[in-house]
């Protein structure tokens, strides 16, 4: 395995930096909501995730249809990498929101059109990793993969748009909501500066995790093989 | 208005955000290091076939 590019030693420091800025921000920045009070400032990360969750989601999509195009190994790993980290931050999000929601609703959990639809993304891509966990061939599990993540990848749009569709408690923070909407603030210059900032800093973060768990990929690839070697 | 004492849920939400952040970092590691290892005894077993 080749050592640590330089570029990913870089982007490693980087993100690190722009990780702790963003904290400060969160915690020293941005001026407390006067309803909510100090929880609201879960918001910052909780929307990030939520977009790390998504955005690994529509990479595994990508790379599966550069799967089934060009039937490249790669592709599939890096399928599997982005899925992997979206599955973690997407966990954050609901249980940070979870955790936002009981000072702000009264309860810590409810079937909202929102939060219904993201347990619902989170357990497709949850089963996505079971199900493949349970094939062995390699090319049938990387070509399941694909199909898979480009058919999953169909929840996610319904999780974006059912605040926006749909009558639901969730607070809209870009585009119109729902009236029925509860916990909704306006956002000050500073507040919509941490917010976009968070977002910036946690795309960072999610491409330094994929690049990283690429590379994971790549070494449990050459496991594999030096395995088969030994054994045939 | 005073806004409400919500501290401790702000607290809550932030271990669980930098909690599972990290504990994922350690796995990467781990596993990382767990292959490393498995390339090295299977490399050495490799070289030791006549």
């Amino acid at each position: 395995m080749n050592p640590k590019p330089r570029l990913l030693q870089v982007l490693d420091v980087v993100t690190a930096v722009l990780f702790v800025v963003a904290v400060g921000m969160v915690f020293f920045y941005a001026p407390m909501e006067r309803t909510m009070g100090q929880v609201q400032r879960v918001f910052y990360f909780h929307v990030a995730t939520a977009w790390v969750g998504m955005l690994g989601f529509l990479v595994a999509a990508i790379t599966g249809i550069l799967y089934l195009v060009r039937k490249e190994r790669r592709w599939d790993t890096a399928g599997l990498a982005a899925i992997e980290i979206s599955l973690v931050f997407f966990f954050i999000a609901i249980v940070s929101g979870s955790i936002w929601a009981r000072p702000t609703w009264g309860t810590w959990w409810t079937w909202d059109p929102r939060l219904t639809t993201a347990t619902i993304v989170e357990l497709v891509y949850a089963a996505y990793m079971l199900l493949r966990a349970g094939i062995e061939d390699p090319d049938r599990r990387a070509r399941f993969g694909a199909v898979y993540a480009i058919l999953g990848f169909l929840s996610v749009p319904l999780t974006f748009i059912s605040i926006r569709l749909l009558r639901t408690i969730h607070p809209v923070v870009i585009g119109g909501g729902s009236s029925a909407a509860e916990g909704d603030f306006s956002m000050t210059p500073k507040m919509l500066q941490t917010f976009m900032f968070s977002l910036l800093v946690f795309s960072f973060i999610f491409a330094d995790l994929l690049w990283h768990r690429l590379r994971l990929g790549q070494l449990a690839d050459k496991v594999e093989q030096l395995r088969l070697k030994t054994i045939h | 208005m005073e806004p409400i004492e919500t501290t401790n849920y702000m607290f809550a939400g932030y271990a669980v955000i930098f909690g599972v952040m990290l504990v994922y970092l350690v796995s990467l590691f781990v596993r990382w290091r767990k292959l490393k290892q498995d390339v090295q005894i299977l490399q050495e077993l490799e070289e030791k076939e006549p």
